[in-house]
């Protein structure tokens, strides 16, 4: 390697990163992974799910956003940093109504996948069922805020790749949610069912209409293999 | 207030340039004309901004000031932070409410009064206080609200609600507020005597770098709260490579119990905007904002004057001073109602058109700031300390203080004293010793810095007021002994919960969480694994959120469960039987109860 | 010595977690070796007839009735599990959350547009339970100790537990058997 690197450390094991990377990206190079939801290769980083935050010579930052620095030491699978991912995860959980039993995103969901990973059996916070609706009006995807996790990424993807901005958030706080850019809704957007919006959300909160439990239990993405096992893999190599 | 008219909006927008940046400025014209920001007016808006239709909607429906629903012509926002409440806040509400014949958040039938609570607008010292449109009512009783009611029903207008002027500026004829300023004591920074625009003309003989080396030696910290060195903010922001840069002065003073900001406003806005000025040619800026928080708009047109009169005299403008290539001049942006807009990188975001959320950091403003150029964010209180400097010396202003902290520090105490108001008192007097000034010696507890500062009680009431050990952005609320701490708590965290922009999960989810479980302390349902419990959850809140607002946000219940701990035990009971206190059976069974006509046969 | 024993109960549920139990197939002989079952529907005991180990709980709180039991099995058992999604988070019973219960009511036995009921009222027999406001997981009403995710949870999932508390060992799931679905 001719060009500049910098060198940092990573729950002890050191990593090459070139100095414009992110922790995250440097990691996922190196064959580490650090959880992540909001996150998305092609996609800008955008930081806020905060299950990626490690630390950072003690001080807590998102691994997405966080660029490299020489010689820094980053703290990830710490029994604190875990913890603090299984809080945001149940977090998640209890903040929108997940129900996994009857979801057509269940074994490929992302959240549920890294609920797994994390080893999570039941959120330890109070369900907040929270009264959400859908919006079925385009012909061929559909948007379920019951299952939204607001990580931007149909937002991103819209307007990065698809060169729409079909969505965008509106309200504040606990009520934030994600919009349609028409008072009309989903179909009196530009969203067209060759959009990569739909693919790229994490959980079944914007999908493509007609399909469903296409992939039999057990063959599903995240049936044997944890979240992360694809970059993990990279160790070996 | 005329129907909607789409000419109305592609005006208001040409008016503003069809700038996108200024879309903040756009959307508050629109709804000044048609009461809210209706659907249709979003769309024409977008189209001539040229954006996306949605970032309309983003923008208006994330701060509280603006409105996609039709409200009254007459807005009516009380006060209710927990000093409001404690001054009699339900009371307050309970008249207006029977007045007009509505609950909070309704409009009369009528359609011309909405009633409506909102957090602190800095008049703890004169509480309760509201806003009624742009003009501040304080020392309110059940009476005044009842001639209130009855004023606005008679003409419709809130100044003529102003019967009595206060002090100062405040009987401005540009100002004409009943708000009073208080300022208990006066210090040799902020409120000491100085000749105008000398500070100006000092750092005009220096160069920039001399400017910015002279506020490194005073050692001055930001006043904020944050208490990053000014000086090195400076270098940061003069170092980074661009054409253009900014000077950004946050008075979006949100945090409850601090109105120190609004006094200096009032009372100092030259020796404010003499800081602008000279944190502009310092750090190479053509440009200053002053970001105000909308509920000091009725201060504008006393600002918008000073700024017109130092143009007059030469201190704004193409040559400041006669000084050749110092070219500079200051606009206010005038917020909407968002606690999170005092976040710097959230002010910026608002300052650029766009709704209040924090954007991420590195890049930090001082490499990119507003609208990408490198931006130097100020505290009021610290560009006015910055004149000071420059005009009377670093060395003068370093001796001030304590060791670690230089300087005279702005206090605004307010709660359970018998002296609330405005201080100006040097770095390093223990709490005791301000406490004993404004008359709170019997004090049970005190809340340094506001809801995201920390309580504290007599057992700290030793240690010193200084970045080292208690800093504070200013904010000072005392509480007796006969007041209930987990209530104080609940209503922080109420206040956190509404605030939180919802960008990142733990803030958006972790408050709720927060207040929720505090409500359950409070009611006497929860055992000892409760403690455990709200620590676990405050420390993710804590470490895992994206800003400022979110890394403070659990304070109010951290710093209770350390220093007050027996006020959460007290209420806890053991539970062998393992039966959840939490679930109340009469209540889940109640509306069946009521449908089948019978009671519960089981409970 | 005595067998410790175990109870169970299907609550708002559809039984499909006591049929993944069944689903432990021959191994039923083994766990019959180890443990006697109390009150369960496998064994059709309706009441407690002492103090019981394990206490396996299928199925949330939609009624005064779920309540009842739920609270004797926290009385009776020394370790109770939520087993299944309805006992963790409400599962399917949980969509009527959001609607009041009288329009839910109304809607099932009055103005759905396949009722046929004459009658035009909801049905109020004594002997029916009170439905709660809304469904309730068993956690929101009593402790709970352990928690087997699932709808249902695997034969192995539930294997792995009971050997791992009958032994006194903590339950420790691999990977595959952690499902939500």
């Amino acid at each position: 390697m001719n060009e500049k690197t910098v060198t940092f450390i990573v729950d002890g094991k050191e990593i090459k990163a070139r100095p414009e990377q992110t922790i995250m990206k440097a990691c996922d190079e190196a064959g580490v992974y650090i959880p992540r939801l909001c996150a998305f290769k092609d996609l800008s980083p955008f930081g806020s799910c905060r299950v990626c935050t490690v630390k950072v010579n003690g001080r807590p930052q998102a691994a997405c956003t966080q660029p490299v620095g020489e010689g820094i030491v980053v703290e990830s699978q710490t029994a604190e940093i875990q913890q603090i991912r299984r809080n945001i995860i149940d977090m998640l959980f209890v903040e929108g109504n997940h129900f996994c039993m009857f979801c057509e995103k269940s074994g490929n969901c992302e959240l549920q996948a890294m609920a797994y990973r994390l080893g999570i059996l039941a959120p330890k916070f109070p369900y907040m069922f929270p009264v959400r609706g859908v919006d079925a009006s385009h012909p061929d995807i559909f948007i379920d805020w019951n299952r939204c996790i607001l990580c931007a990424r149909c937002i991103r993807t819209s307007c990065e790749i698809d060169g729409k901005n079909a969505y965008g958030f509106i309200g504040r706080g606990p009520h934030k949610r994600v919009a349609t850019n028409s008072s009309a809704g989903l179909k009196g957007t530009d969203a067209d069912v060759s959009d990569k919006a739909p693919a790229n959300c994490p959980v079944g909160s914007l999908m493509y209409k007609r399909i469903g439990y296409a992939v039999p239990i057990g063959c599903r993405l995240y049936d044997k293999n944890p979240i992360g096992s694809d970059i993990e893999m990279k160790k070996t190599t | 207030m005329t129907a909607y008219n789409e000419t109305i909006v592609k005006d208001i927008c040409r008016r503003f340039g069809n700038e996108r940046s200024r879309m903040m400025d756009v959307v508050k014209e629109v709804q000044t004309s048609f009461g809210h920001v209706p659907n249709e007016a979003m769309d024409a808006i977008a189209r001539a901004l040229s954006c996306p239709r949605v970032e309309v909607q983003s923008l208006v429906s994330f701060y509280a000031f603006l409105t996609e629903r039709p409200k009254g012509n007459i807005i009516i926002r009380l006060c209710d932070d927990v000093i409001d409440r404690m001054q009699g806040f339900d009371r307050i509400a309970d008249a207006f409410k029977e007045e007009l014949g509505i609950g909070i958040g309704e409009t009369t039938t009528d359609g011309k009064i909405t009633l409506e609570a909102t957090p602190c607008i800095g008049m703890c010292d004169q509480a309760p206080a509201a806003l009624i449109n742009d003009v501040i009512v304080t020392n309110l009783t059940k009476d005044a609200a009842r001639e209130i009611v009855a004023g606005l029903r008679e003409h419709g207008d809130p100044q003529r609600l102003v019967k009595r002027l206060g002090d100062g500026n405040n009987a401005h004829e540009l100002v004409r507020a009943m708000v009073v300023n208080n300022v208990r004591r006066k210090g040799d920074v902020i409120f000491g005597e100085g000749k105008p625009s000398d500070g100006l003309k000092n750092a005009l003989a220096m160069s920039p770098v001399e400017v910015i080396r002279a506020v490194k030696t005073s050692r001055l910290r930001g006043r904020g709260g944050a208490g990053f060195p000014t000086g090195i903010k400076w270098e940061f922001t003069r170092a980074a490579k661009d054409e253009t840069r900014y000077v950004i002065c946050n008075a979006d003073e949100g945090e409850p119990g601090t109105f120190k900001d609004r006094v200096i406003l009032t009372e100092k806005a030259d020796l404010l905007f003499e800081g602008m000025t000279i944190a502009g040619y310092a750090i190479g800026a053509q440009a200053g904002i002053l970001y105000l928080r909308a509920e000091y708009v009725y201060l504008r047109p006393y600002l918008e004057h000073a700024l017109a009169e130092r143009r007059k005299s030469g201190l704004l403008g193409n040559k400041i001073l006669g000084h050749a290539g110092f070219n500079y001049d200051i606009r206010i942006q005038m917020g909407a109602g968002a606690y999170i807009c005092g976040e710097e990188t959230s002010l910026i975001s608002s300052a650029e058109g766009f709704r209040g959320d924090p954007k991420t950091r590195p890049p930090f403003p001082a490499q990119k700031g507003y609208m990408g150029h490198p931006s130097a964010v100020n505290n009021v209180e610290t560009l006015c300390c910055v004149t000071r400097i420059l005009e009377r010396g670093a060395g003068w202003y370093a001796q001030m203080g304590s060791n670690g902290t230089s300087g005279t520090k702005l206090l605004s105490v307010s709660g359970d004293c018998k002296i609330p108001g405005v201080y100006e008192i040097p770095f390093g007097i223990t709490l005791k010793e301000f406490l004993a000034m404004a008359g709170a010696e019997d004090a049970a507890a005190v809340q340094v810095g506001g809801p995201s500062g920390q309580m504290v009680g007599p057992a700290e009431f030793n240690r010193i007021i200084c970045y080292d050990d208690l800093a504070t952005g200013g904010a000072i609320m005392v509480f007796g002994p006969q007041r209930d701490l987990l209530w104080v708590v609940s209503r922080f965290m109420e206040f956190f919960v509404e605030e939180s922009c919802g960008y990142c999960t733990p803030c958006r989810v972790g408050n709720v969480l927060l207040r929720r479980k505090i409500e359950e302390v409070r009611a006497g349902k929860c055992d000892p694994a409760a403690i455990a419990y709200l620590e676990d959850l405050g420390q993710t809140v804590k470490i895992a959120s994206r800003c400022g607002l979110g890394q403070t946000s659990a304070n109010p219940v951290l710093t209770t469960l350390k220093n007050f701990r027996p006020l959460y035990t007290a209420r806890m009971k053991e539970n062998e039987a393992g039966m959840q206190m939490t679930f109340d059976i009469s209540a889940a069974v109640r509306d069946a109860e009521i449908i089948a006509g019978r009671k519960s046969a089981n409970f | 010595m005595q067998k410790p024993k175990i109870a169970t109960a299907s609550l708002a549920g559809c039984f499909g977690c006591h049929m993944s139990l069944l689903d432990i197939d021959d191994r039923i002989l083994k766990l019959i070796d180890l443990v006697d079952f109390d009150k369960s529907p496998v064994d059709d005991i309706k009441e407690f007839t002492g103090r019981c180990l394990v206490g396996l709980i299928e199925g949330g709180c939609c009624n005064e009735e779920n309540v009842r039991v739920l609270q004797e099995f926290r009385k009776h058992c020394d370790i109770l599990i939520s087993v299944g999604d309805c006992a963790i988070d409400g599962g399917l019973p949980a969509l009527r959350n959001g609607i009041p219960l009288k329009e839910c009511l109304t809607e099932a036995y009055i103005t759905g547009p396949t009722v046929y009921n004459p009658s035009g009222k909801i049905p109020s027999d004594s002997e029916i339970p009170l439905l709660l406001d809304r469904i309730y997981p068993c956690h929101e009403v009593v402790k709970i100790d352990y928690y087997l995710p699932g709808c249902p949870p695997p034969a192995d999932t539930l294997w792995q537990a009971l050997t791992a508390l009958l032994s006194g060992k903590p339950i420790d799931l691999p990977y595959e058997l952690i499902k939500y679905d």
